[in-house]
């Protein structure tokens, strides 16, 4: 890292000189420098590397379900005739591969794409550099949060070869069907390896958050990423636990043949040495305990993200802050009032089924405050169309879609009608695709520069939005309509029902259109690693932006920041009055000459 | 980076580990709050087998373990006010007194689950069993998992620079209650509700 610190600041006046001494005092090995870390921005490009890897591998499962639901019983191209037999016959997809494909594309998707990328990366870079101080709380503890993750993805993908597969229930993992298997033992502890990092992840950032921010720096002078992402790492610390305990009785059915989960004359075709007398429902309660605020954990770091990269490219103060942050707030809270709508049909009293359904569907308030908000933002801006505004706008959008199919499945009559169909596969990929993804891109995009201090190819970056979002929406729109037309999610082969084989060319136009969104992301992938190398080499404060981390050098070193960080104004002073200029960043001191010079050096230095 | 003075830390007045610590239990009453869900369901759903499982335990070895607990909690508690006076052959003591505390818990959990393992009770025996093993068991982990630091805070003290981090003692010792804490109610539930 000296090395590109170095090139970074040729020519940067003598305020750097500072930072890059800095550099060599703590100069450490290569092992501490870049393997086990403990600099929160090592952390955050590790967990942004690993997260991106697995974008791929979960993309490659998901390509491989929609050409089995395209071309049923047909050869993979390319592939087929490498798998083993266990896994496909003559080059097709088998029943029993196909759930594992299922189960796993979600299961890295949500456990070591976007979480670790929303709540490991973006909090890990954003939350130190956003209050103005050097480091987390504790370094240690975020190291071991980062290598819990490649621990588990291993684990996991480990069932991959053993004896009956990886764990094919689905992400979900229901038992009965979950308590046997080590396929699923691997799964669960896999998963209690993930939960682990993000109750640690999350207990740091709200440590650093209450206890490091700058000078003058009240709670309501934080960037709505920095809201976004506290209120999450506080959702992290209390739901993740309940998962990591339903996780281990899970586990003890498994290994120790009890029979929490299990009901009484169950019959198991590997000989049945369990006792009786458990409650399958009670896995789904504890499971969505946590897993409907997993849900937020997706979404409201990315909710943040918007906010800012609306607020700096419409040049304009993001519309309401307080009433966005008391949205975050509301949206954390009835997201733990809420699980119960995942079970509908789990044989539930209509009673507590309706008290679910109103408790859902109060969640529309707090998240149609934000979407009003984001437009009130935009509204009569002066905006700037580069990449990550883009995406930000494309996430508003598919957000709303998404939101709005939310609606139909809370609504609990409506959804015994299409729950477990692919009008909750479209719903979900468009709050977790449409709205967490494309906010990622738009949080990458924006803080590249700051990241890698080089300029990301923005050509590259349109044609990568633009490909996403018409191949995003041909893929996932028409999902909504096989849904509504019964076709049931997690199914080999669709065409076996009659009523089902009108959706074959459907289904196949979906898939053509999966293939384009896959092949679409190595437009990011390449950006990413060509502008590496080549890009342009980033000014500090390229967005011209207000918060704080635009105040420190264009690739920051250790310690970050090289000058000292008050904090005079909250986060969105964009066309104040108060400054000749179209923005007033947060550590430039109120009008004196000095401060006018300052903020004028510090927008042209590199 | 000395010349700057980029924080003024903590903000909250509490040391970013003890700030850190009442997170993490904060997540850890959570953890146990799931077990504690399930052990409610599961025994409104098994009243028979669950009274039956609780008489089959022996709650006077489970007494003896929660004095020893709880007494370990005071000397816990003695230790970090001994270090914050500069006693330090008190504070040896004490720590030794809580280390010694935890092994003896440790190893009557021993002689209950060897004895329950002889009449060949297992965690699929019965529901009951398998929330008394994973309750017991997970909270036997958090005091192995406590020893370490008690452990190895005694031995450093023994060293030539002694040991003089009052603050960490009592991060320490906010873990410590807290296991102790899970117990007081992991006792009447157990071993108490026939």
């Amino acid at each position: 890292m000296e090395a590109a610190v170095a090139t970074h600041e040729h020519g940067a006046d003598h305020a750097h000189a500072d930072a890059h001494t800095h550099e060599h005092v703590h100069h450490t090995s290569f092992i501490r420098h870049y393997i086990f870390s403990t600099d929160h921005k090592t952390i955050a490009k590790q967990f942004f590397g690993s997260a991106l890897f697995f974008l791929l591998v979960g993309g490659a499962f998901a390509l491989l379900i929609r050409w089995q639901l395209a071309y049923p019983g047909e050869p993979i191209p390319v592939i087929g005739k490498w798998l083993p037999d266990s896994l496909v016959s003559n080059g097709a997809i088998q029943p029993g591969f196909y759930t594992q494909l299922v189960t796993m594309h979600a299961t890295i998707m949500i456990f070591f794409v976007i979480i670790p990328i929303a709540a490991g990366s973006f909090a890990n870079f954003c939350i130190p550099l956003m209050i103005g101080t050097d480091d987390m709380a504790m370094p240690y503890v975020n190291m071991i949060s980062f290598w819990l993750v490649p621990v588990a993805a291993l684990t996991v993908l480990a069932g991959f070869f053993v004896d009956g597969g990886t764990a094919g229930g689905g992400w979900t993992n229901y038992p009965p069907l979950s308590a046997t298997g080590t396929g699923h033992t691997l799964w669960v502890v896999a998963i209690f390896m993930v939960g682990f990092s993000s109750i640690l992840g999350g207990m740091n950032y709200v440590a650093t958050v209450l206890n490091k921010r700058a000078k003058g720096m009240r709670m309501f002078d934080l960037p709505l990423t920095v809201w976004a992402l506290f209120i999450t790492a506080v959702l992290q610390v209390l739901g993740t636990p309940v998962l990591a305990a339903d996780a281990s009785l899970l586990f003890l059915d498994q290994v120790f043949h009890s029979s929490i989960f299990l009901p009484e004359n169950l019959l198991i075709s590997t000989g049945n040495l369990h006792s009786g007398g458990g409650q399958p429902i009670l896995w789904q309660h504890l499971f969505w305990f946590y897993s409907h605020p997993a849900v937020y954990i997706m979404i409201v770091p990315i909710m943040g993200v918007v906010s800012d990269v609306l607020a700096t490219f419409s040049r304009k103060p993001i519309y309401g802050y307080k009433a966005m942050v008391f949205a975050l707030m509301a949206i954390a809270f009835l997201g733990f009032i809420v699980w119960g709508h995942h079970m509908f049909i789990s044989g539930m009293s209509p009673l507590l089924g309706t008290t679910f359904m109103l408790s859902t569907i109060v969640i529309a308030v707090p998240s149609s405050i934000k979407v009003f908000n984001w437009l009130g933002t935009v509204w009569r801006g002066n905006i700037y169309f580069t990449t990550p505004m883009l995406n930000a706008l494309g996430f508003i959008g598919t957000f709303t879609i998404g939101g709005i199919s939310g609606i139909f499945m809370a609504v609990g009559p409506i959804d015994v009608y299409i729950t477990d169909t692919y009008f909750i596969v479209a719903h979900i990929h468009y709050v977790l695709f449409g709205g967490s993804l494309f906010g990622i891109f738009a949080g990458i995009y924006y803080w590249y520069p700051k990241m890698f201090g080089k300029m990301y190819n923005e050509t590259l970056g349109k044609w990568h939005f633009v490909l996403t979002f018409i191949t995003f929406n041909l893929c996932f729109f028409p999902m909504h309509m096989l849904g509504v037309g019964g076709h049931m999610r997690r199914i080999h082969d669709p065409y076996i029902y009659d009523f089902l084989k009108p959706f074959q060319p459907m289904n196949e136009f979906i898939t053509i259109f999966a293939i384009l969104l896959g092949f679409s992301q190595l437009l990011l992938i390449a950006n990413i690693l060509w502008c590496l190398k080549y890009g342009k080499v980033a000014p500090r404060n390229p967005w011209k932006a207000n918060t704080l981390e635009w105040a420190a050098p264009a690739h920051p070193g250790h310690g970050n920041f090289d000058r000292d960080i008050i904090v005079y104004r909250g986060p969105y002073e964009y066309s104040s009055p108060e400054s000749k200029k179209d923005y007033l960043p947060q550590w430039i001191k109120p009008a004196t000459k000095t401060s006018e010079k300052e903020h004028e050096a510090i927008a042209h230095e590199g | 980076m000395s010349a700057l003075t980029l924080t003024h830390e903590p903000v909250t007045g509490i040391r970013h580990g003890k700030l850190g610590m009442w997170i993490f239990l904060a997540s850890e009453v959570m953890f146990f709050s799931g077990f504690f869900t399930a052990f409610i369901i599961l025994r409104n759903s098994n009243l028979a087998a669950f009274a039956k499982g609780a008489t089959e335990l022996s709650w006077p070895l489970a007494a003896l373990n929660t004095v020893v607990l709880i007494g370990s909690s005071l000397t816990m508690a003695m230790a970090i006010l001994s270090l914050e006076n500069g006693k330090k052959q008190r504070f040896q003591l004490f720590m030794f007194i809580t280390f010694l505390c935890a092994c003896t818990f440790l190893v009557v959990k021993y002689i209950e689950y060897t004895t329950k393992f002889h009449h060949g009770i297992y965690p699929s025996t019965s529901t009951f069993f398998a929330m008394y093993f994973i309750m017991t068991g997970f909270h036997g982990i958090h005091v192995l998992g406590g020893m370490i630091p008690i452990g190895w805070m005694l031995s450093r003290s023994f060293s030539k620079k002694g040991y003089t981090d009052y603050g960490r003692v009592e991060i320490l010792g906010l873990y410590w209650h807290f296991v102790d804490l899970v117990w007081i109610f992991l006792f009447p539930v157990l071993y108490l509700i026939f």
